[in-house]
């Protein structure tokens, strides 16, 4: 096993997630993982959750049916997808090829004061994934392991779950802009070409 | 009361939400919903999608209009309280969002564990600025339901639509189904 590697630095991790995103489309998960994907290049085709916890793959779900032609990313924390648990469930079920469910685990609520979440108590989000029908690799604890999900993430071969083992480290928040009215509106620009 | 006999205003619900371009259906079931549940799942150019809490279908049907989709959210009375801070992600965005509720709790009602969310079920919806619009009688269901859906995705009003339990009939605790 690897257990004696470093876990993966958050930020580095969420950079190669998104380089060369194509058509990618993502939906991130309040606290860091909105604050990884903003510090990895603000663009219109990504929303940025602030709250509504729980519901970030759910979310990514409607936006991967909506739009089945273009690869759908839910970047989110342990905490957001436990809460949310149930919608591996209803994803399983409805099995959109295209939507893709990662999860940046640092086993804590860093939002918070990094009290532990059930991960550390034992809980396996793999497990659970595979348990409800999507296509998940094992735990990913090297930047190999993420560059080859990057892959599977735009052959739209899924629906995939990848959990991705990072360090807790707290870096710098990079906020990106959090009135919601304006972030809605600038992602149907982007991508339907909408005007508000 | 059961599946069996589509009633009218089931019908005409339906034909409401095929007119109104509504393409994804989410929903928690109730024997109330269960002839519009089969009929848009019935019909290939709508998604429905079968939640495990109702929260869910808010998120859901957020992204479903990021990506250019209208959709209604399906539930009971008692899963409006599941709901209430995902509601914050519709105000905070200025979504639109339309919600078709089953009411349990009131005429009649056999269990007394669905009168709490109930008697709260409007009450909720507009301390969270969801529009409530309750219908009594079947005539009036298709035209509400029509008017909500408009609100929501012209005006970007979220509105929810209550079916009176009178309207859709007490649960029947003894029948064979």
């Amino acid at each position: 096993m690897t257990v004696n590697l470093p876990l993966l630095d958050r930020r580095e991790t969420v950079a190669r997630l998104l380089r060369d995103r194509g058509e990618l489309l993502v939906v991130s998960g309040l606290g860091s993982a909105t604050y990884d994907v903003a510090a990895a290049g603000d663009d219109p085709r990504n929303f940025y959750l602030w709250g509504a916890m729980g519901g970030t793959a759910a979310m990514a779900l409607g936006l991967a049916l909506a739009q089945p032609e273009r690869p759908v990313l839910a970047v989110t924390g342990d905490g957001d997808m436990l809460m949310g648990m149930g919608s591996l469930a209803t994803i399983g079920a409805k099995r959109p090829s295209n939507l893709s469910v990662v999860v940046l685990d640092n086993e804590v609520y860093g939002e918070t004061g990094a009290q532990p979440t059930a991960i550390a108590h034992g809980v396996d989000l793999v497990r659970v994934a595979r348990g409800c029908g999507l296509e998940a690799p094992d735990d990913i604890r090297d930047m190999n392991g993420v560059g080859t999900l990057v892959e599977r993430i735009h052959r739209s071969d899924g629906p995939l779950f990848a959990n991705i083992k990072i360090d807790a480290r707290e870096h710098a928040r990079v906020l990106p802009a959090r009135d919601g009215a304006w972030l809605r509106s600038r992602f149907r620009e982007a991508v339907l070409g909408l005007a508000p | 009361m059961s599946a069996a006999g589509a009633r009218a205003w089931s019908v005409e619900l339906y034909d409401v939400l095929v007119r109104q371009g509504i393409r994804q259906v989410a929903y928690v079931p109730d024997a109330g919903h269960s002839d519009l549940i089969e009929r848009c799942g019935a019909n290939p150019a709508m998604e429905t999608t079968v939640l495990t809490t109702e929260e869910e279908g808010i998120a859901l049907l957020g992204g479903a209009w990021l990506g250019g989709d209208r959709g209604i959210l399906l539930m009971q009375s008692s899963g409006v309280g599941n709901c209430v801070n995902m509601l914050s992600l519709i105000e905070n965005c200025r979504m639109p969002f339309v919600t078709l509720i089953t009411m349990r709790g009131e005429w009649g009602e056999f269990n007394p564990w669905q009168a709490p969310m109930g008697l709260a079920t409007p009450d909720v919806l507009s301390r969270m600025n969801v529009q409530v619009h309750r219908v009594e009688v079947a005539k009036d269901a298709a035209a509400t339901l029509d008017a909500a859906i408009s609100q929501s995705y012209d005006g970007m009003l979220a509105s929810a639509v209550l079916l009176s339990q009178r309207l859709i009939g007490r649960k029947d605790f003894e029948a064979e189904d």
